[in-house]
């Protein structure tokens, strides 16, 4: 067990690699309710959404949600969410556990007349269900077994599972299909026993790490930060083009000039596991800095994440330090697995 | 968690087994437990001569990294060439054929734990 954000949360069950397999080859389990869980309401809700967030808000139809990013003034990240619509003027979002109070006083700061905000974080429990088997597996607990199977990706509603009152929300952060379910926290653990019984394998903070980097997805404080832009993320697709929200000033400079460093994968030709902030080479000279690493079973090498300068190509030669030695491997996208 | 009576052992969870002027050296179970899946080990290369008490390489697992202490003085006669391509030998036989090194030992070694001591440090 580590600390996290507040939290007591496990590294590992029965081990990483077992975890990110059962994940890629059936289902696996998360518990997510250290993530925090925010709701806003009220007739100016929408337009408030559309000032915070980068994402175009108006797209979203009710009973489904979006990926999206909190940018500040300067046009660096505060955090990245996923928004959802529950009705015309309710949301519902999901924010990073380290950033649940960051954002809460950021958000607070520019809330308008016409919206309200709520925490639900305490009241309410968060597990992720992810894997081929994930969405089967959920539906044949629900009441609502059809719409389960049949909801689109990001799609959302209520439905009871094992008979607790879920909202459920056709998500993850894994690469793999699946529900984010969010339940009555009291009823967290009668949910999750329900879940192992139907074969959901738990699986702790080791595999998600391991499976987001495999799906080439970002994590707060190592892809994103304050100071970052999210162009330089590759989150471009998640930034509107046509409306005006915070910060869209400078993010729209940035993806019209471009930024001096951009993340690319890397995949090494060993199975070691590159660390945060050391440096990656080409031909001797640093090209720039590794923000994830992880090994990965479904290639059975090191794979990471790093911010490299925009002229260095897909499949370039290069080698990563490790405590001063360097391991050789090669640039490639950094999407390193997606389900067929 | 295994711990063999007839093995030596050290607080920072290394065991050697002792034949003749020979000491084998690897982590023990508790050690590759607590690691997790081990996807590297560096090893030194065969003549270098090591106090007790030095690093003498390091595992690296899909968690972390840890070094690897010499329980004995000595030089180090033979690295476990297997664990290049199956590093994964550390978690499924810490005491056989995932052994680390092969060290000549320079005289018999102080201060280890016998199997009684090394449990009593796990608790």
């Amino acid at each position: 067990m580590v600390e996290f954000a507040g939290y007591e949360l496990p590294v590992q069950y029965k081990g990483v690699i077992a975890e990110a397999r059962a994940v890629r080859e059936g289902a696996g389990m998360f518990d997510v309710s250290h993530m925090a869980r925010l709701r806003f309401n009220g007739p100016q809700a929408l337009a408030f959404l559309e000032w915070v967030t980068t994402n175009d808000v108006s797209k979203l139809g009710p009973g489904s949600g979006q990926y999206s990013l909190l940018p500040n003034a300067k046009g660096g990240t505060v955090d990245d969410i996923i928004l959802y619509r529950t009705g015309d003027e309710e949301f519902k979002m999901v924010v990073n556990a380290a950033n649940h109070q960051k954002d809460l006083a950021h958000l607070r700061a520019l809330l308008k007349e016409g919206v309200a905000l709520d925490d639900t974080t305490e009241s309410t429990a968060m597990i992720a269900v992810q894997g081929p088997g994930a969405v089967d597996l959920v539906a044949q607990l629900s009441d609502q077994a059809e719409r389960a199977r049949e909801a689109p990706f990001f799609g959302a509603f209520d439905a009871r599972v094992a008979g607790v009152p879920c909202f459920l929300a056709r998500s993850g952060y894994t690469g793999e299909d699946g529900y984010e379910i969010q339940c009555p926290a009291d009823k967290a653990e009668s949910l999750w026993q329900r879940l192992a019984e139907a074969g959901a394998v738990p699986c702790g903070l080791g595999a998600r790490d391991t499976l987001r980097v495999e799906a080439g997805l970002p994590l707060y404080g190592h892809e994103l930060t304050d100071d970052l832009s999210p162009i330089a993320a590759g989150l471009g697709w998640v930034v509107s083009k046509t409306k005006e929200f915070l910060g869209s000033g400078p993010i729209n400079a940035a993806r019209t000039a471009g930024t001096p460093a951009k993340l690319q994968g890397i995949r090494l030709d060993s199975k070691r596991v590159a660390q945060p902030g050391t440096a990656v080479s080409v031909n001797g000279g640093q090209v720039g800095t590794v923000s994830s690493g992880a090994y990965s079973p479904l290639l059975d090498s090191g794979i990471a994440f790093a911010f490299l300068e925009s002229g260095v190509a897909l499949e370039t030669p290069c080698e990563v330090d490790f405590r001063g030695k360097p391991e050789p491997g090669k640039v490639v996208a950094k999407r390193f697995f997606k389900r067929q | 968690m295994n711990v063999p009576s007839d093995l030596h052992y050290t607080k920072s969870h290394e065991w050697v087994r002792l034949e003749g002027d020979t000491a084998t050296i690897g982590i023990t179970d508790h050690a590759q437990s607590e690691l997790g899946d081990i996807v590297f080990v560096d090893l030194p290369t065969p003549g270098r001569a090591l106090q007790a008490g030095d690093t003498f390489g390091s595992v690296e697992s899909v968690k972390t990294v840890s070094d690897i202490y010499s329980p004995v003085a000595g030089e180090v006669i033979e690295a476990n060439e297997a664990l290049g391509a199956q590093s994964e030998l550390v978690n499924a036989d810490p005491y056989g054929s995932g052994w680390l090194v092969k060290v000549k030992v320079a005289g018999p070694p102080e201060g280890l734990l016998d199997a009684e001591g090394y449990q009593a440090l796990l608790g």
